[in-house]
């Protein structure tokens, strides 16, 4: 990068979560954008503040105490640009997940097809789709009426008809959705988002144009087989960013620094996803993002420009904990524990934490049941957001997972694990990989912020993409196919940098690492047996590929997909610490 | 870093706001005295509705069947009154078939807002009510004890307060529950027996204080139709002393048990609400509070959740057995055991 390429705007990132507001600076050093410093306060969007600014203040005073820089001016509002004697920054970016979710009723003229598109741009965002109107269902209108009424939605999706396809049997199922509009006091009316055949957009208008808050997308199920989500998100974030800066109080201000770029975390989060999609195009493979936070879980997942964004409002590691039960059994969280601990104890630390989103876990058995309760949400969520990933992506065989490369992984509960093995462990029980994939952490919590920046500074989000802010915690080479325990399946040759080599069998059902220092290159030979298939092109076939080395250096999990545990708790317990002391965690 | 405050107070000004949660109508006056149960306002709040073709019905087009609609946005129409008609020589009408309102009249179609039983809000505590929300509520203050909790089944009643609980460490059976306990409101220790609950139910008791209860049993709880509220958390946990203390020697005194589910971003919290006579003092309250040395404590999470004790010292960040890094303070129990908390698992007793 040559130094007049450069643009020298400091840029603030503002993260207001359900529990936790950050700021992060991030400033031209050396030529580069780096990463300088945060700040954190509680949110403080409920009692008994009622205001966000509140808490963006107390984190902006930490910033300011570490990096000592004055970020806010006399009037209490964010120094833009900065100034000549240092204080301010010169742009302004902010993401917000605080706040319930949205309430959507979704529309669409077939149920399995544009009806589903609707719910599944729903899924792209905070929001809980509470009702679902569609030809198959032979409610009268009176009657769909009172359901739009009794699910007191925040917005209405509108999807169907695919272009220049049906148009009446649409506007007579939207009759519903208008009636309640008119019914409910102006204050209250639903924000109707038609993303169907454009064709209607005219009578659309003048039916709904009056009535309330009317948004325009372009068609999400433009033929019957075809569903295409991504046109219509941003105007689905602009419904979402309006609610928001009437939902939370504080929010406006914050809308203003960034100059109306007030995005949903989710979004942004999903847009660094996509972003790295295109980086690693070449590859052939996805790219995976997972996000936990404490009010919900969002997977990204990017196949080339292709983005698949699901946000799940219901698993999070905060008030909607309990939400996890309604997805999975305790024995299927107790599974991941390499402890004995009783399902009653588990069930009333899930409720305990859900009281006290913010808590900590003290003890190591805390620990555990805050990772096993991470893990569980990541696999659930994954499974859930995986219906929705492209049939032609490259993969082992329908059923796993598509390749991915890499895997990014953010929230706290991962990039605070005291011990890095804690982290990969998490991720790899919770994701199951298949391939060859390098597993990532957003160690700064930066990666929402990134997304949001792409726009304003894309060179921001190009530079700070690298080791500093997203740590490789390994590459993970897992194989996939059927043999007995303990069989050999793979030989791996490892050519490391120095010209030194080593080769290793692997059994089937292990977990083994291989050390190679951070950022030391090396290559791999892999000669899969038994026609196991190690994404190289099939079963049986063997490959080579270059790697460069994480903080757990490379680790090869040979444990089976699905993976099966042990049903005896003893001997589950038993293989469990046994993998976690293979990637050095100690108790 | 901002701490958050739980209340345990014996006297103190309580103000409430009551908001219906869609459009109604306010039935009280501000400076009206309210009790507990008295309702305030109410709201149609989930409507029929009946969508009439008065085309169809009428035999005619929509244009022309406009022409015929007698009834007119905004009345109201009784059973069997003629809502369009009457047309040609068989004097065909449309006649309404339930009690309800016009709303919308036109394009040949008439709907119909049916009657229904509005949702009633009750004012919640015994007080006065000191601010009127046109059309969605009001807020009603007075003066008592106010004990905040963690959890509600999302219910309220008020009864007077009976107090077989002898420490703050007992499980509370079913066979405690007897005859001289109904209608009232119990306080109890820790409850893990389903039993408990269902009994409380058939004793027609206005509300159960729980120390604390098995997680097991939240399903159940959330069908009692009387409020249950958990001061302390989930687990075999022993109510926390400042409460204890302070509903233990309050025996025979009308409580208010908002078993309300905790809702951050309302300012929502279960609590119980022990009204007194206006004539007493209140003690200010403050919601707002930097953790500091010297002030009262709860644990919020871990081993020794729901115990309180004194912060001595702020520590900055230190690593917890668990091996995370916070920022944590020095606590001290009333046992003269000290302990090392984060922050995060505190909150200050006021």
């Amino acid at each position: 990068m040559s130094p007049s390429s450069v643009s020298a705007d400091s840029v603030l990132s503002i993260d207001v979560g359900s529990v936790y507001t950050r700021v992060v600076l991030f400033d031209v050093v050396e030529n580069s954008y780096r990463f300088l410093g945060e700040g954190k306060a509680f949110t403080t969007a409920g009692a008994p503040h009622f205001d966000i600014s509140e808490g963006v203040r107390q984190a902006l005073g930490e910033l300011q105490n570490f990096s000592g820089r004055i970020f806010l001016g006399a009037d209490k509002q964010l120094v833009l640009p900065s100034q000549p004697d240092g204080s301010g920054v010169d742009r302004c970016v902010a993401t917000l997940s605080v706040g319930p979710a949205l309430k959507v009723v979704a529309v669409g003229l077939l149920e399995d097809v544009s009806a589903h598109s609707a719910q599944n741009l729903a899924m792209t965002t905070y929001a809980q789709v509470m009702e679902v109107i569609s030809m198959n269902d032979r409610r009268s209108t009176a009657a769909r009426l009172d359901a739009v009424l009794r699910a007191r939605p925040d917005l209405v999706i509108v999807a169907g008809g695919t272009e220049g396809g049906a148009s009446q049997s649409l506007m007579n199922l939207l009759e519903a959705v208008g009636l309640a509009s008119y019914v409910l006091p102006k204050g209250y009316r639903p924000t109707v988002l038609f993303a169907g055949n454009q064709g209607l957009i005219g009578s659309i208008r003048s039916s709904f144009g009056d009535l309330g808050p009317l948004a325009i997308a372009p068609n999400i199920r433009p033929a019957v087989e075809v569903e295409r989500l991504i046109p219509a998100q941003s105007q689905l974030m602009q419904v979402v960013r309006q609610a928001r800066l009437r939902q939370i109080f504080g929010a406006q201000s914050l809308d203003q620094w960034t100059g109306g770029k007030l995005m949903p975390t989710a979004s942004a989060f999903g847009r660094t996803i996509r972003f790295i999609g295109n980086e690693y195009a070449r590859t052939n493979k996805g790219v995976l993002g997972v996000d936990i936070g404490a009010s919900s879980t969002t997977i990204a997942a990017a196949f080339a420009d292709h983005l698949i964004l699901n946000v799940h409002p219901k698993f999070g590691l905060g008030e909607s904990l309990p939400g996890l039960l309604s997805a999975c059994t305790l024995d299927e969280i107790a599974r991941w524990l390499p402890l004995e601990i009783s399902n009653d104890t588990l069930r009333d630390y899930i409720y305990n934490k859900a009281v006290y989103p913010a808590s900590l876990p003290v003890t190591p058995e805390e620990l555990s049941m805050e990772h096993a309760l991470a893990c569980q949400i990541i696999h659930v969520a994954l499974k859930k957001t995986a219906r929705n990933f492209p049939a032609d992506a490259q993969r082992s065989s329908y059923g796993f997972l598509p390749y991915f490369e890499p895997i990014i992984a953010s929230g706290s509960v991962l990039t605070l694990a005291p011990q890095r093995g804690q982290t990969l462990m998490m991720l790899l029980n919770a994701i199951q990989p298949v391939g060859v994939t390098t597993m990532a952490v957003d160690q700064n919590t930066i990666a929402a912020a990134l997304g949001a920046a792409a726009s304003l500074n894309p060179l921001l989000t190009v530079q700070s993409l690298d080791s500093n802010n997203f740590q490789n915690l390994c590459t993970v080479i897992s194989p996939v196919g059927e043999a007995q325990i303990g069989t050999p399946i793979l030989r791996v040759h490892v050519v490391f940098g120095d010209g030194s080599e080593n080769s290793v069998d692997i059994k089937y059902g292990s977990l083994e690492m291989i050390k190679l220092p951070m950022g030391q290159a090396a290559t791999l030979q892999l000669h899969p047996l038994h026609r196991f298939d190690v994404g190289m092109g099939g079963p049986g076939r063997s490959g080579s590929v270059k790697i460069v080395g994480g903080g757990l250096g490379l680790v090869i999990d040979a444990r089976g997909r699905p993976l099966q545990l042990p049903v005896e708790p003893a001997r589950r317990i038993e293989i469990l610490r046994k993998w976690f002391w293979t990637l050095g965690v100690t108790s | 870093m901002f701490a958050p405050v739980i209340h345990v107070l014996p006297v103190t000004l309580v103000q409430r706001k009551r908001l219906l949660p869609a459009t109604g109508r306010i039935l009280t006056r501000k400076g009206q005295k309210v009790t507990a149960a008295e309702v305030i306002a109410e709201a149609n709040l989930t409507p029929d509705h009946l969508l009439l073709d008065v085309a169809r019905g009428l035999g005619v087009s929509s244009s022309e069947a406009d022409k015929y609609i007698q009834k007119q946005q905004g009345e109201d129409v009784a059973v069997g009154d003629v809502i369009a008609g009457p047309v040609g020589l068989a004097r065909r009408v449309v006649r309404a078939t339930q009690p309800g309102q016009v709303v919308l009249a036109g394009g040949g179609q008439v709907l119909l807002q049916l009657e229904g039983r509005p949702l009633e809000l009750r004012a919640g505590l015994s007080g006065t009510v000191s601010e009127l929300y046109p059309d969605q509520g009001v807020q009603v203050e007075t003066v008592g004890a106010l004990v905040q909790g963690v959890w509600g089944n999302g219910r309220d009643d008020s009864g007077l307060l009976a107090v077989p609980l002898k420490s703050a460490v007992e499980e509370w059976i079913p066979s405690r529950l007897d005859i001289s306990l109904r209608g009232g409101v119990v306080l109890g220790g820790y409850c893990e027996d389903i039993h408990v609950l269902q009994d409380a139910e058939e004793q027609q008791l206005r509300g159960l204080i729980l120390a604390s209860m098995s997680s097991a049993l939240i399903p159940e709880a959330l069908k009692m139709h009387y409020p249950i509220i958990i001061l302390d958390g989930f687990g075999r946990l022993p109510m926390n002393r400042a409460a204890f203390k302070l509903l233990s020697t309050s025996g025979r005194r009308e409580a208010v048990v908002n078993a309300s589910q905790w809702d951050r971003l309302a300012g929502i919290r279960p609590e119980v609400i022990l009204p007194l006579p206006p004539t007493t003092q209140p003690m200010s309250t403050t919601d707002m509070i930097q953790f500091s040395a010297d002030e009262d404590v709860r644990i919020t999470h871990g081993p020794h959740i729901g115990e309180v004790g004194i912060l001595n010292r702020l520590l900055g960040v230190v690593t917890l057995p668990s091996g995370i890094r916070a920022p944590a303070a020095e606590v001290q129990l009333e046992t003269d055991e000290s302990l090392v908390l984060p922050l995060a698992n505190l909150e200050v007793l006021k």
